[in-house]
């Protein structure tokens, strides 16, 4: 099997440093966060419906590891997807007309917040079952290998699929076939409304080790530090070298989903608030660039203003669409 | 009874899924099977025997114990431009790749809203009477039966085997193939040329007049036997094999009833639950007024299968019960 070439458009961004660059990743976490504040403004004012769960606090590890891949590299997501989708360059409109279960949404109404899919983008699926989509990142990446692609499959999932078996049934197979997939594990300490430690023996990392794969911890808050680790951990495995495992530490902002509203009993406001004032990534990275002296507060701010337009006419746009028409409801359940 | 005219030659129920593997891999590079030991080992029962040294370990993976890592893996691959055929060693351990199947491969084309496919084929067994007890001889196709987004395959001879394998693996969806493991060292005619059999479309194994007989996989011999039986006494059985479970050829399998006015539905599968029922309420509701007598329907006794040659043998229809049966059903005493 010969040896993928690395695309120029990824010799590009390892040798891009520039401001732009970053003002990129400001304004795709400014988006998502946007995104998260109006899908929780839809779902209380109940012109949602189903269930939601934010990525707000998260947004550093969505952008920064979708902004080390090609736009045709895979991803699988999680119940918690939004992020992953938008920052794998999902259109906000298609995403808002999904989580209202209208017809022009990316799925035709169908999969609705926890199931966005996206071929255009590489993205295979957010995924309701928690580790669901680990064999799917999997099978993807298999696939590129066989076909020589040159493609990565990245698999992103909370700290709580490591209680599910698959996730080393395949991190195990990966390793032997040296497959280019990287599992990204987000630690936001919480299982739905348990602390990681309570379900969560060991180290984190030392599962992945424990079958010889590459390993990297890193901050999830600074985008920065996720961009230049998943490159690594990407470059390794377009060049062959096989699977990845980037653990994030990083932090839910919010419950579980919208309605989990008292959150007393399994966490502290404190808590709460000390991750959202001293490590929230949008204000790690504009602090960054304007200590550097790289830009300027206008323009971060020209940044999320023009996201928040973008965010509203989205969701405008998905309130007024249509929904699927009733003869929709047995279609597609065999290609 | 569908059979083509070519020429034939007898062979295997085992070589004929070899035969279907070997076809459509020269095909379609893009098809490749894994499993646990099916590369030089070419399965416990051998049926994948040669494919190996034809087309290399890249195309027959030996995979660790893993039935859901090498499901959900099968499963990503399908939806990425491969046709993976994923090798599950007995039918009893698809419980361990329900999650991969059910709320995955089954749902990722709706899901989506019909831009993602899952083109795979999970090849397994099934089938009782081989002393193997519990955990090695259950017949579970109606659980993936019950799954919208599923195809079901349960072939009954190697020419319906081979026909079907070739259809599965060409079928854009995933397909659930079941083979009766006490059926691999069966012969039978086969064509010397390549042929499909279409999912959906029931054969008839035997013309009868006086009673349908609806059976499947492993239960077709069964009610072939018990139809030579009744013939002793003047009873003349029709027995039809719907071959796939999903889609169920429901108009043949309600046209012969009408025909014969009585049917009796023998499934290995669990009764409790069972495919038989399904296919009993079909014929039901299609053929009510045309019956004169209830539908019935034999199954798998509802109890693990106990080891004990003495026990094992009661859990399963055999020529006799089935004979009993349709006696009955035709009034006879």
């Amino acid at each position: 099997m010969s040896e993928p070439q690395e695309s120029t458009e990824i010799q590009f961004k390892a040798a891009s440093l520039d401001v732009e660059h970053y003002l990129h990743f400001y304004q795709q976490m400014a988006k998502i966060r946007h995104f998260e504040e109006k899908v929780n403004e839809l779902y209380t004012g109940a012109l949602m419906p189903g269930l939601a769960h934010l990525y707000i606090g998260q947004e550093a590890v969505a952008v920064g590891v979708c902004e080390a891949l090609n736009s045709d590299d895979y991803i699988t997501s999680t119940h918690r997807g939004h992020g992953h989708c938008l920052a794998k360059g999902a259109s906000v409109d298609r995403m808002f007309a999904e989580l209202l279960g209208k017809a022009p949404g990316y799925c035709r109404g169908k999969g609705g917040s926890m199931h966005i899919a996206d071929q255009e983008t590489g993205n295979l699926g957010a995924n309701a079952i928690v580790g669901g989509s680990a064999g799917i990142a999997t099978g993807a990446a298999l696939s590129a290998k066989k076909m020589e692609t040159g493609k990565v499959a990245i698999c992103f999932f909370g700290e709580g699929a490591l209680g599910q078996g698959i996730i080393y049934e395949v991190m195990n197979i990966a390793q032997l076939w040296k497959l280019p997939v990287i599992y990204v594990c987000e630690n936001n300490l919480y299982n739905e409304y348990t602390h990681y430690r309570e379900t969560t023996a060991g180290d984190l990392s030392a599962r992945a080790k424990g079958f010889g794969i590459y390993s990297e911890v890193v901050d999830g808050q600074d985008v920065r530090k996720v961009y230049e680790t998943a490159l690594r951990l990407v470059k390794r495995a377009r060049q062959g070298e096989g699977p990845g495992f980037l653990l994030c530490n990083t932090y839910r902002y919010r419950g579980h989903h919208v309605g989990d509203i008292d959150r007393s009993y399994y966490r502290s406001k404190e808590e709460e608030l000390e991750w959202q004032t001293q490590r929230d990534p949008l204000k790690i990275l504009a602090e960054w660039l304007l200590e550097k002296g790289l830009t300027e507060q206008a323009v971060l701010d020209q940044i999320d203003q023009e996201a928040q337009n973008e965010i509203e006419s989205g969701a405008d746009y998905a309130t007024k669409a249509p929904y699927p028409e009733q003869s929709e409801v047995d279609l597609h359940v065999y290609a | 009874m569908s059979m083509l005219s070519t020429a034939t030659r007898e062979i295997t129920y085992g070589e004929a899924i070899r035969e279907a593997l070997a076809e459509e891999m020269r095909h379609d590079p893009r098809v490749f099977i894994l499993g646990e030991d099916v590369a030089e080992a070419g399965t416990p029962f051998k049926v994948l025997s040669g494919l190996v040294e034809e087309f290399g370990p890249e195309r027959v993976m030996d995979t660790p114990i893993s039935e859901a890592g090498i499901t959900g893996i099968s499963v990503g691959a399908a939806m990425t431009g491969m046709r993976p055929v994923v090798d599950i060693m007995f039918g009893d351990f698809i419980t361990l790749a329900m999650d991969q199947m059910v709320n995955q491969a089954a749902k990722v084309h709706y899901m989506s809203g019909g831009k993602l496919r899952v083109p795979m084929v999970m090849r397994t067994t099934l089938g009782a009477t081989r002393r193997s007890a519990a955990q090695h001889s259950q017949s579970l196709h109606a659980l993936f039966s019950h799954i919208p987004g599923l195809k079901v395959a349960v072939p009954s001879t190697p020419y319906d085997a081979k026909g079907l394998l070739k259809t599965a693996i060409r079928d854009d969806n995933p397909v659930a193939f079941f083979e009766d493991k006490m059926m691999y060292k069966l012969k039978g005619p086969v064509p010397m040329e390549e042929y499909t059999i279409p999912f959906g479309v029931a054969d008839l194994k035997r013309k009868g007049d006086d009673i349908t007989i609806v059976a499947t996989s492993s239960m077709v011999h069964v009610a072939m036997g018990a139809a030579k039986m009744l013939e002793e006494i003047g009873i003349s059985a029709e027995v039809v094999d719907p071959r796939t479970t999903f889609p169920l050829d429901k108009q043949a399998l309600i046209d012969s009833t009408k025909k014969t006015s009585r049917a009796l539905v023998v499934d290995e599968g669990y009764e409790r639950y069972g495919v038989t029922a399904e296919i009993a309420a079909v014929i039901a509701d299609g053929a009510f007024y045309y019956l004169d007598a209830p539908v019935k329907r034999m199954g798998a006794m509802d109890v693990p299968i106990p080891f004990s040659p003495a026990l094992e043998d009661l859990t399963v229809p055999t020529e006799t019960s089935v004979f009993e049966m349709a006696k009955t059903l035709c009034g006879r005493a």
